[in-house]
C-alpha cells in the first residue's frame, strides 16, 4: 500500500511526530522526516496474518475440492487478502498433454507418478514464488494430497520457508452427490474432450478407485498438532482442529455457512429516485414517478419468476424500502446495505464536486476503489461493511437484494470476481435486475431490464486524471441529467 | 430490539412516531408482522449445556449469554445447580449425587422439570429468544426429555457439550469456581476438592457423551479440552452459527484488555462532540503518561488499536509501538450535530435533543448513528478481543461505552451513561465468571466529557432543563 506525498511539516522533535492525512484514504499517518521513507504504514492495517498461509486441499477426486478451492480465494481476494490458487491437475494437464485413461493414475504406475511428483513440487515451487516474492498473503494448494506422505512433504516444505499450513478435506460417501459432482465438472474437463458421456463417468469412477486403497484421512489423533478442517459430506459436520489465527478463523466461518443447494441471487437497484433525476449523488429521497413504476414492474417480474421462499432485502434508505413496498411481501432492512456515504460530496452533483473540491474529484478518479470521501468512505470501507451481508447471503437460498450503485457493484465483484480494479467500474443500471445462479465453479448471470426509462448514473474514468486537468476533461463522462 | 411496545405514554409513543420516520417506516409496517430488522432466527432456541461436572459449563453459558445480549438477542440462562440449591437448602456432600440416592434423584428431576418451565415461561411471556439450559444433561434420557419438550413446544435445540480430560485444567476450573460455590461454604479447601472429585465420578459413570453417528441428527457442538479441537453438527440457522464462531474464537489464556480513550482533544476543550481534531497539550501530555504507564506494566506481547481519527492515533503515536487502526473503533458518528456543543443542539434541534434523552440507545442522529448501530460496528472488534490475548484499545466514549457494557453486561438501558472519563485507563482481567475492573487515573487534568441523563426529557422541556446536566467547558 503506499502513501503520499505528505505535507512539508519538519518537527524538530523525532519523538512526537507530526500526523498528516493520506489525501486519497484520508488516514492519518506520521509524515516522514529527513525524506526516509515511512514503513510503518504496512502495518496500520488490521493484521489478519503475520506470515503466508498454505491452504492445502485434501480428499478423493469429486469431493469439491476445486469448487472449495476457487470459492474460498474469491472469497479472501474480495476481503482483501492476496490470494491464489494452485492446482496440481492443470500443472499434470499441461505435462502430459494428452490425457489417455484413468491407468495413469493407477498406483503402480511408475512414470505416472513420477510426472505427478513432479507436477506437484512445480507448484510448490510457484506457491514459494507467490508468497514470498510477489506479496501473497494465501495460497491454495489445490490436490488430492491423500497420503500422509505426501501431506508430509508440504508440511516440511512450509516450515522451510516460514509458512503456515492449514488442511481442508472433504469426505462425502454419499454416490448422490459425487455423480452430481462428476456431471457438472468433470465432463466438461479438458481429459475428456473426446469422450462420450459413459466413457468419460466410467474412466472417472475408476481414477477415483485409484486413490481409494492409498487414501489416509486426517485424523484426530495421528494428526492432532496439525491445523485443519475436515468437511463431512457436503456441511453436515465439520470436525475443526488447532486454529491458529485471525485468518483460519474466518476461513473456517466462512466454509462451514457455505452450501451448494440449488438457489439464486436477485440483485437491483431501488427505483429511479428524485436526486438520480438531478444527477446528485447520495441523499435519502423518494422515487421520482418513473422509480414508483419500476417498483411495480418489479413486482410483476418476482411474482413470475415462481421462486420459492424468497428473502427481500433493502437498505434503510428511503428509495430502497419504497421500492420493496410495491412488492407486498416482508422484507428485512439492513443499515449495512446503505449506500457510500459521500461526506462532504452528500446530495452534489459532479459539476459541484469539480467546481468546490477538483482535487478530491482527481483523486477519486486516480484510485476510485481506495478513495475515501472527506467525512465518507471508500469503496474499500464498504466490502469491508458489506462481508456480513455475504456471509448472509452464503447462509441463505433465494434472496433478492434492493440496494444501490456502489453497494451493489461491490455485492457483484464478489459474486462474479471482479477485481479492485473493476470493481467501481461495474455497470449497475437502474431499473434492470441481475439473477445469478451458481453454477460449476462460477455464477450464472442473466440481466433483465424491466423497460422502465431511467437516467443513466454511470460515470466511466476520464482519460485526464491528473489533479492539474480542466474542468471539461474532469466531467468529460459525466452522464447528463437534468 | 424494536421501540418498546409496552409503554403507553404520550411522550414515547411520539418518540416512536419520529423514529419511525427516521427509518421511512409506516407506523402499521411496524406494528404488524413484517420483520424490519435482519432475523436472527424465527424461533426461540435452546441451548442445552452438556458435560461432567467442572468442565467450562456454566463459564460458557454466562460468557455466550453476555455476548448474545450485547448483540441484540434477549438471552437467559437457566442453571440446574441453582434450582437444586433453592430445594435442598444445605448441601451436605456428594452423596446427594450418588446414582443410587432415590429422593435425590426425585428432586433433581423436579428442579429440571421446574427449570423447563420456566424456559417456556421466558420465551412466551418475556420475549426471550434464546434460553441457556445450564446442567450436566449427562445421559441421553436427560436429553431425551429435553428434546421432547422443545419439540413439543416448537423450540429448536442446539447442544453445546465440554469435553476435557485434562486433570489440570479440571482442577484449575474446581480451584476457581467451585470451591467458592455457596455449597462449600463451611468446608476447608482440601476437603473440598476431595468431595467435589467425588461428585463428578457419581455422573462419570453414567455419561454417554454425544456420539456422531447415535446422535447425527441433533444440532451440536463438541468442545475438546479449552478449544483445541471442536466437532460441529448440523447447525440449522445463523444464530447457532454465529453461536459456533463465537465459541471458536474463545479462549481461556491469562491476559488483560486495557481501554481508554485519546488524550484530550481541541474539540474536548470546546465542549464540542465528534469532529476529527487532534490533542490538546493536555491530551499530549496523557500521551506521554500513557506510555510510560503501559512500560511500567510490562505487559507481554501488548497489541495497541486505534480508530481512524487523529486523537486516537497521536495518542498511541507516544508509545512508540506498532499499532492497528480500525475504522470501526471511530466515534458514533453525530451526523447533523457533529462538531457541535451540546448548546448548539438545543438550539438548532431541541426536539431531537429530547428524544435522545428519552433513548439514548436506540436514538439515531439524523445523518448519524445510535449506539445501537454502533454495538453493530463493533462487534467484529469484539470477536478478534476475544481471539486476542493482552490488547490496548485507544477510542472514543462512545464505543468505549459499548466496548465496557459487552465485558461487564451491562444492559443497553445503562450502556449510553457508562462513566468513561478522559485520562483514565481500565485494565479488564478475566476471573472466574466474570471480569475484574481496575481503574488507573494518569493524574493529568482534563475537561469532563459525561452528560447524565437530565430529569425533564419531555419534548416540550425548557431549555434551562435540556442543559441541566451539561459539563463545562470553554
Amino acid at each position: 500500500m503506499n502513501v503520499t506525498e505528505d505535507s512539508t511539516e519538519q518537527c524538530g522533535n523525532s519523538l512526537t511526530r507530526e500526523l498528516t492525512q493520506n489525501p486519497l484514504k484520508k488516514i492519518w499517518v506520521p509524515s516522514s522526516t529527513n525524506g526516509l521513507p515511512e514503513r510503518h504504514i504496512s502495518q496500520r492495517k488490521v493484521c489478519m496474518t503475520n506470515c503466508p498461509t498454505l491452504i492445502v486441499t485434501v480428499g478423493l477426486p469429486a469431493r469439491g475440492k476445486t469448487y472449495i478451492s476457487k470459492k474460498l480465494t474469491r472469497y479472501l481476494n474480495w476481503i482483501d487478502v492476496p490470494t491464489k490458487e494452485f492446482n496440481v491437475g492443470q500443472y499434470r494437464r499441461e505435462c502430459v498433454k494428452i490425457y489417455k485413461s484413468f491407468e495413469f493414475f493407477q498406483p503402480d504406475n511408475e512414470e505416472g507418478l513420477k510426472i505427478r511428483k513432479q507436477c506437484a513440487l512445480a507448484a510448490l515451487n510457484d506457491v514459494r514464488q507467490f508468497l514470498t516474492d510477489e506479496g501473497g498473503q494465501v495460497a491454495v494448494f489445490d490436490a488430492t494430497n491423500t497420503t500422509r506422505e505426501r501431506r508430509e512433504t508440504i508440511i516440511r516444505f512450509a516450515e522451510q520457508n516460514g509458512f503456515k499450513v492449514f488442511f481442508v478435506e472433504s469426505v462425502c460417501e454419499d454416490p448422490d452427490v459425487i455423480a452430481e459432482n462428476i456431471v457438472q465438472v468433470k465432463l466438461g474437463s479438458p481429459d475428456y474432450i473426446h469422450c462420450n458421456t459413459e466413457e468419460a463417468v466410467a474412466d472417472f469412477m475408476k481414477r477415483i478407485k485409484c486413490y481409494e486403497n492409498s487414501y489416509q484421512p486426517l485424523d484426530e489423533e495421528l494428526d492432532r498438532d496439525l491445523s485443519f478442517i475436515k468437511i463431512i459430506d457436503v456441511g453436515r459436520r465439520y470436525l475443526v482442529n488447532r486454529v491458529q489465527d485471525h485468518i483460519q478463523s474466518r476461513i473456517v466461518y466462512y466454509l462451514m455457512n457455505i452450501h451448494i443447494t440449488p438457489r439464486s441471487i436477485y440483485l437491483c437497484r431501488h427505483g429511479e429516485s428524485d436526486l438520480n433525476i438531478k444527477g446528485r449523488i447520495g441523499g435519502d429521497s423518494g422515487l421520482s414517478a418513473r422509480g414508483k413504476e419500476f417498483a411495480k414492474a418489479l413486482r410483476q417480474f418476482i411474482q413470475s419468476q415462481n421462486i420459492r421462499d424468497l428473502k427481500v432485502w433493502t437498505s434503510q434508505m428511503k428509495r430502497t424500502i419504497q421500492t420493496a413496498e410495491a412488492l407486498g411481501v416482508p422484507y428485512e432492512q439492513w443499515k449495512a446495505l446503505n449506500e457510500i456515504d459521500a461526506g462532504v460530496c452528500e446530495e452534489l452533483m459532479y459539476e459541484e464536486i469539480q467546481q468546490r473540491y477538483p482535487q478530491e474529484f482527481a483523486l477519486r478518479d486516480q484510485d476510485k476503489y481506495r478513495y475515501r470521501y472527506p467525512k465518507g468512505e471508500s469503496y474499500e470501507d464498504l466490502v469491508q461493511r458489506l462481508e456480513p451481508v455475504i456471509m448472509e447471503l452464503e447462509r441463505q437460498e433465494n434472496v433478492l437484494v434492493i440496494c444501490h450503485q456502489a453497494v451493489m457493484r461491490c455485492l457483484l465483484a464478489y459474486f462474479l470476481d471482479k477485481t479492485a480494479e473493476e470493481l467501481p467500474y461495474l455497470k449497475c443500471t437502474l431499473h434492470t435486475v441481475l439473477k445469478l445462479t451458481p453454477m460449476a465453479y462460477g455464477c450464472k448471470v442473466e440481466s433483465v431490464c424491466l423497460n422502465v426509462d431511467a437516467v443513466n448514473t454511470h460515470r466511466d474514468r476520464p482519460s485526464n486524471v491528473n489533479v492539474l486537468r480542466t474542468t471539461e476533461d474532469a466531467l468529460q463522462t459525466v452522464p447528463p441529467h437534468l | 430490539m424494536t421501540p418498546d411496545r409496552h409503554v403507553q405514554n404520550q411522550t414515547v409513543v411520539s418518540l416512536s412516531a419520529v423514529l419511525l420516520i427516521l427509518l421511512f417506516n409506516t407506523w402499521i409496517a411496524e406494528r404488524s408482522s413484517k420483520s424490519s430488522r435482519p432475523q436472527f432466527t424465527n424461533c426461540p432456541t435452546m441451548i442445552v449445556m452438556v458435560g461432567l461436572p467442572a468442565r467450562g459449563k456454566t463459564y460458557i453459558s454466562k460468557k455466550l449469554t453476555r455476548y448474545l445480549n450485547w448483540i441484540g438477542v434477549p438471552t437467559q440462562v437457566f442453571n440446574l445447580g441453582q434450582y437444586r440449591r433453592e430445594v435442598v437448602q444445605t448441601y451436605k456432600n456428594y452423596e446427594f449425587f450418588r446414582p443410587d440416592n432415590e429422593e435425590a434423584m426425585k428432586i433433581r428431576r423436579a428442579c429440571a422439570s421446574n427449570a423447563l418451565k420456566d424456559i417456556a415461561n421466558y420465551f412466551t411471556k418475556e420475549q426471550g429468544q434464546v434460553a441457556v439450559f445450564d446442567a450436566t444433561n449427562t445421559t441421553r434420557e436427560r436429553r431425551g426429555v429435553i428434546i421432547s419438550f422443545a419439540k413439543e413446544k416448537g423450540y429448536k435445540v442446539f447442544f453445546i457439550e465440554s469435553f476435557c480430560d485434562d486433570p489440570e485444567i479440571i482442577e484449575a476450573n474446581i480451584m476457581q469456581v467451585k470451591l467458592s460455590s455457596p455449597d462449600y461454604e463451611n468446608y476447608d479447601k482440601e476437603e473440598a476438592l476431595v468431595d467435589f472429585l467425588k461428585r463428578i465420578d457419581c455422573y462419570n459413570m453414567s455419561y454417554v457423551p454425544l456420539d456422531e453417528e447415535k446422535d447425527r441428527h441433533l444440532s451440536f457442538i463438541k468442545i475438546f479440552n479449552v478449544g483445541s479441537r471442536y466437532l460441529v453438527n448440523c447447525v440449522q440457522d445463523h444464530i447457532q452459527s454465529r453461536i459456533v464462531y463465537y465459541l471458536m474464537n474463545i479462549h481461556v489464556t491469562p491476559r488483560s484488555i486495557y481501554l481508554s480513550r485519546h488524550g484530550e482533544s481541541e474539540l474536548n476543550l470546546l465542549g464540542r462532540i465528534g469532529g476529527d481534531t487532534g490533542l490538546s497539550s493536555q491530551g499530549q501530555k496523557y500521551a506521554k503518561a500513557l506510555a510510560e504507564f503501559i512500560r511500567g506494566q510490562s505487559i507481554k506481547d501488548l497489541k495497541v488499536w486505534t480508530s481512524h481519527m487523529k486523537r486516537t492515533i497521536q495518542t498511541a503515536e507516544a508509545l512508540g509501538v506498532p499499532y492497528e487502526q480500525w475504522k470501526a473503533l471511530n466515534e458514533i458518528d453525530a451526523g447533523v450535530c457533529e462538531e457541535m456543543t451540546y448548546e448548539e443542539i438545543q438550539a438548532t434541534h431541541p426536539e431531537e435533543f429530547a428524544l435522545r434523552d428519552q433513548d439514548k440507545y436506540r436514538y439515531r442522529y439524523p445523518k448519524g448513528e445510535s449506539y445501537e448501530d454502533l454495538v453493530h460496528r463493533l462487534e467484529p472488534v469484539i470477536m478478534e478481543l476475544e481471539r486476542q490475548e493482552n490488547v490496548l484499545v485507544i477510542c472514543h466514549q462512545a464505543v468505549m461505552r459499548c466496548l465496557l457494557a459487552y465485558f461487564l453486561d451491562k444492559s443497553a438501558d445503562d450502556l449510553p451513561y457508562l462513566k468513561c472519563p478522559l485520562h483514565t485507563v481500565l485494565k479488564l482481567t478475566p476471573l472466574a465468571y466474570g471480569c475484574k475492573v481496575e481503574s488507573f487515573y494518569l493524574n493529568i487534568q482534563a475537561v469532563n466529557t459525561h452528560r447524565d441523563r437530565p430529569t425533564n426529557v419531555n419534548v416540550a422541556r425548557k431549555p434551562e432543563e435540556a442543559l441541566q446536566t451539561v459539563p463545562e467547558h470553554l
